[in-house]
């Protein structure tokens, strides 16, 4: 296996940009998304939920509902699984409140009638009684002594004795002596940072239509990240055996990681056994931002200490997020990468995770990185502003590189932090001149990147052609980038390679698509699957030819002799040996699994100037650039994309995206009216420049580029807000009431 | 819930007048279908207006004036080049709303049933003192549109009444209106303040003006002391400042999701200064 450093090679597939397969079925309307799946004597399912932010259930009274004719099955949480534990249950009592609902839209009981109409209205015929308890809904109070508890006994080992029960995991890294280090600083500033709950903003709703018989066979198709966890899952949670759950995933219409759990599917499959039919589940608008998860809300205090040239001489970052009513909160990556793009000597991060009466937190992105790089840009920006120093050389004077130990503990291999920032020092948009009431903003952001399960299979058809299955769903185009990676390792055309997302019957265990993972480890299992082919082809020509499998070797799409001594035989094509597979040996196919160990770490650096209107507040990014290191880009195209959109939430995260709560704990804006995207005019042309070091930990040096992408913006954008508003802005959103009222302080100040 | 779809006046008149519970008109249906899609509302009855002969007609008055049937989409005011010219701020206001989409199927008269404090194009229509017919039980009569909304989600037609025309006055010589909303992103959004002017000139004087806002209060307001502060004026900065802290002073907004109290009563001041500026220099086009 070719783990231990990237080829240097002249690419042939790799590196061009090919039509992707799927991009006709989807302008064309032919692709099948979550909602697109039908069944004989399929009923539809419709979930009730919770108007109360925090109550205990007194009563659940389906009787009414039950004897409606269009009523095929009621499912409430004694439907479920009994005595699971740690997330599983958390997940368990996310999808189906127990005896008390803990947001306003938590799931409190299902029914499954014959018609969408039917199931809405038969929702109305269902009186639960509640009795109200207190609620918080933002981190600090809920950390406050007093504080309502949602939940006792949930913290675990990590937090100290005495603190609120509501504060559920701490974490702490760094190293060196930060007192010491700030005591060297000709300049130390401490802030205090704020970040709402984003949501993800896929496109689709999620979407499932389940099957599950009273034999406990069952099958579930669904709009997801990753089926295989998502058979995992609801395998337990309805009690069933994983194997005999098969799940296959439909197209997706996003996910940014909010697909990574699972809120309809279990109350489909135990909706569907108890009317033992099939039931499909499609999440209305308002559901989505009520009841699946959207990122944690963040309160955050950083303390840097500068010498006067710009060197880092200490940091410090305290990092505490609520994730909703169950321990989840990605502080801890929040803590780690905030300061993870700098080789400091003096560096420590603290991380609380806290419980509020909120829908549990699901992965965005970078989970936790965006928040903390916010935090932490903004202060470097600040000591830039006030000593006067540049942004770009500051960062490049701190920057880690190669041998570095990073903030959160271990050594970096070789990454691509400096030649982001040296390519955005270069850029034309770092030196373009602002116009009055614009300002600019620089910041560089990390993410880990992961691996996780992968199993990948590889088949030849006769005539050729080749099928690859993979097994994590294609959320960004990455069944161009499989055919791109077979085609260049077997040394045929792009367009002889189709890519499938093959249901949890077809393959092992693959980990959900996230973490950036799909590229490096589902490419990784490909080229080796690849391989694996192209040893089985070499041996049917060394067999045909009558030498050793050793005297062959395959070069552009062809087995040849290995010299002389081989013999003299003309070269066999894989077309030619495969069709001749049966009578030779039987099917050729090639297969890999693992768990890879090598998922290259990734940091970008974005410039961004913006302009405010000093009377309303009104904030427009006017120009954008994404600079960030993508180990190879396979298809380049997609790597742009991916810089893109993680630039185009961040915008989105940075000025007008907020979860609004009100005074009666109950969400406010549940839809896209006023929770606001941006839409395509408020976003300039972001521009892109690829870098290219290659990651050692894969054959051709892929680096995950999904989620690095949507780290710098908080901070960059902050910045040139900052920069064109005279004032420093610490929470986010900064959406024109909250940026007027600081430029209208600021001006009295 | 009844769907009927009247080919008269009289016959939708009947049927409102007859039914036993909750009524909607439908013309586009870009509030009455989102309301009851989205479970905010179900009526027991829907009349859909678009067969009855008028409601889908744009015409010129002989007076030079213009009426516009209560359920001519929003889109198809701005086709006419002569009412573009005449009221560039009622046509720039309802090409706001939504999406090409949305205006090719939202009416005019809609936005203004619909009561809510933040339609876009009713402050364009207080300030053009654009007026109503109605139709109802009791005949015909003819209302300015500022007595149509009382309230959010409220207005003021009795039982079996309907709304059939808009009509906007004759314009005169050098006379302009202008519309601009705040709102956080750059479209496919809901004013978080509005605000319109019309205005005519007297050389380069302003002779007469009228200033309305929206969502600052719980309708759409008409503001004569902002209107007062222009007239007579070269749109000189005393006259702005005090028609824009004449805007200001008439804000009874809320805190919500959308704005605050202080941003509201803020950018309305901002918005009426901008506003009048833009009418003005329209009329010294004319």
């Amino acid at each position: 296996m070719a783990l231990d450093g990237a080829e240097i090679r002249d690419f042939r597939v790799v590196g061009t940009r090919p039509v992707r397969p799927d991009g006709v079925d989807k302008v064309t309307g032919r692709a099948r998304f979550g909602a697109d799946a039908y069944a004989p004597g399929m009923l539809h399912g419709a979930i009730l939920r919770s108007p109360h932010p925090h109550a205990r259930i007194v009563s659940i009274d389906t009787s009414r509902a039950a004897a409606d004719p269009t009523v095929k099955a009621i499912v409430t949480r004694a439907d479920f699984a009994e005595g699971l534990e740690d997330e599983d249950w958390n997940i368990l009592e996310n999808v189906m409140a127990g005896d008390r609902v803990l947001y306003d839209g938590h799931a409190v009981a299902a029914v499954a009638a014959t018609s969408a109409l039917a199931a809405r209205d038969a929702l109305r015929l269902i009186e639960v009684r509640y009795e109200q308890l207190p609620f918080v809904t933002d981190v600090d109070e809920a950390m406050k002594p007093g504080a309502p508890v949602i939940r006792e006994g949930a913290a675990d080992e990590t937090v100290p004795e005495g603190m609120h029960p509501n504060i559920v995991r701490f974490h702490e890294n760094g190293h060196g002596d930060v007192e010491a280090g700030f005591a060297q600083a000709d300049l130390t500033v401490e802030r205090s940072f704020r970040t709402e709950a984003t949501h993800q903003g896929y496109i689709e709703p999620h979407a499932c239509l389940a099957q599950l018989g009273p034999d406990g066979k069952g099958e579930l198709w669904c709009c997801t990240q990753g089926h295989f966890a998502a058979a995992r899952v609801c395998a337990k949670l309805v009690a069933i055996d994983a194997s005999q759950l098969r799940v296959t995933a439909s197209e997706i219409g996003g996910g940014f990681g909010g697909k990574t759990t699972v809120f309809i599917e279990p109350v489909a499959l135990a909706l569907s056994r108890k009317a033992n039919r099939p039931v499909k589940i499609v999440m209305g608008r308002e559901e989505v931002f009520r009841a699946t998860g959207p990122t944690s809300s963040a309160s955050m205090d950083v303390r840097i200490g500068m010498r006067r040239d710009g060197k880092i001489t200490a940091a410090q970052g305290e990092f505490r997020l609520q994730g909703g009513a169950f321990p989840s909160a990605p502080m801890e990556f929040a803590a780690m990468c905030a300061f993870a793009p700098y080789d400091l000597e003096n560096v420590k991060s603290v991380g609380w995770d806290v419980m509020c009466n909120r829908p549990k937190q699901a992965a965005y992105r970078a989970p936790g990185s965006p928040m903390g790089a916010f935090a932490v840009e903004s202060v470097i920006d600040e000591l830039c502003n006030s000593l006067g120093l540049d942004p770009i050389e500051v960062r490049l004077m701190n920057a880690a590189k190669e041998g570095a130990r990073a903030a959160f503990g271990p050594k970096y291999r070789r990454i691509g932090l400096i030649e982001t920032l040296e390519a955005a020092k270069a850029h034309p948009h770092f030196t373009a001149p602002l116009e009055p009431g614009q300002g600019r903003g620089i910041s560089c952001g990390f993410w880990f990147n992961h691996s996780g399960e992968t199993s990948v299979s590889l088949a030849l058809s006769y005539d050729g052609t080749v099928s690859l299955s993979v097994g994590t769903p294609d959320i960004g185009g990455s069944r161009a980038s499989m055919c791109q990676m077979a085609a260049e390792e077997l040394g045929i055309p792009y367009e002889n390679v189709r890519t499938t997302v093959a249901d949890t019957g077809s393959l092992g265990y693959n980990d959900i698509s996230h973490g950036s993972r799909v590229t490096y480890a589902s490419g990784l299992a490909t080229i080796e699957a690849a391989r694996d082919t192209i040893d089985k082809l070499c041996h049917r020509a060394a067999q045909q030819w009558g030498i050793d499998r050793e005297a062959v070797y395959w070069q552009d799409g062809h087995a040849k002799p290995s010299g002389p001594n081989a013999g003299e035989f003309e070269p066999l094509s894989l077309a030619e040996i495969a069709s001749n597979m049966g009578a030779t040996g039987g099917p050729i196919a090639g297969h890999f699994e693992i768990t890879p160990q090598g998922a290259g770490v990734s940091f970008a650096t974005h410039i961004v100037d913006a302009e405010v209107d000093r009377e309303t507040g009104a904030a427009k990014v006017t120009r954008y650039t994404v600079v960030q290191d993508a180990g190879k880009a396979i298809h380049p195209s997609y790597v742009e994309g991916q810089f893109q959109g993680g630039a185009a939430q961040g915008i989105g995260w940075a000025l007008n995206e907020e979860y609004v709560y009100g005074e009666d704990g109950r969400l406010q804006n549940p839809g896209f009216l006023d929770y606001r995207v941006p839409v395509a005019s408020d976003l300039p042309f972001i521009d892109t420049v690829i870098v290219e070091v290659p990651n050692p930990g894969h054959p051709y040096g892929v680096r995950g580029v999904g989620e690095t992408s949507i780290c710098p913006p908080l901070a960059a954008i902050a910045n040139a807000v900052s920069n064109a508003a005279d004032v420093r802005m610490t929470h986010l959103p900064m959406s024109p009431p909250r940026l007027l009222k600081a430029i209208q302080e600021n001006a009295v100040g | 819930m009844d769907y009927v779809a009247p080919a008269t006046i009289s016959e939708a008149v009947g049927s409102a007048h007859a039914a036993s519970g909750s009524v909607r008109f439908l013309a586009g249906g870009t509030d009455v279908l989102v309301q009851l899609r989205s479970g905010m509302h179900t009526p027991d009855i829907i009349i859909d207006v678009k067969n009855i002969p008028g409601m889908l007609d744009v015409a010129r008055n002989n007076d030079g004036g213009w009426t516009i049937g209560a359920a001519v989409p929003g889109i198809r005011i701005g086709e006419v080049a002569e009412l573009r010219s005449d009221w560039p701020g009622v046509v720039e206001a309802m090409e706001l709303i939504g999406s090409t989409q949305i205006q090719g199927r939202a009416s005019l008269i809609g936005n203004l049933c619909n009561g809510s404090p933040a339609a876009d194009v009713v402050p364009a229509l207080f300030a053009a003192a654009a007026r109503v017919s109605i139709a109802g039980p009791q005949g015909e009569r003819e209302v300015g549109v500022s007595e149509i909304p009382v309230g959010p989600g409220r207005n003021s037609l009795a039982k079996g009444e309907i709304i059939t025309a808009l009509h906007l006055p004759p314009r005169r010589a050098a006379a302009a209106d202008a519309y601009l909303r705040f709102i956080p992103r750059t479209e496919m959004d809901i004013a978080v303040v509005g605000c319109a002017v019309n205005l005519s000139l007297n050389g380069d004087r302003v002779a007469e003006a009228s200033v309305a806002l929206g969502a600052v209060a719980p309708t759409v307001l008409s503001v004569p002391e902002a209107a007062a502060a222009l007239v007579g004026s070269q749109m000189d900065s005393p006259a702005l400042d005090r028609m824009s802290a004449a805007c200001s002073a008439a804000c009874r907004p809320i805190d919500d999701k959308r704005g605050t109290v202080e941003f509201r009563t803020d950018v309305a001041g901002v918005l009426g200064r901008r506003a009048a500026v833009i009418a003005y220099n329209r009329a010294g086009r004319e």
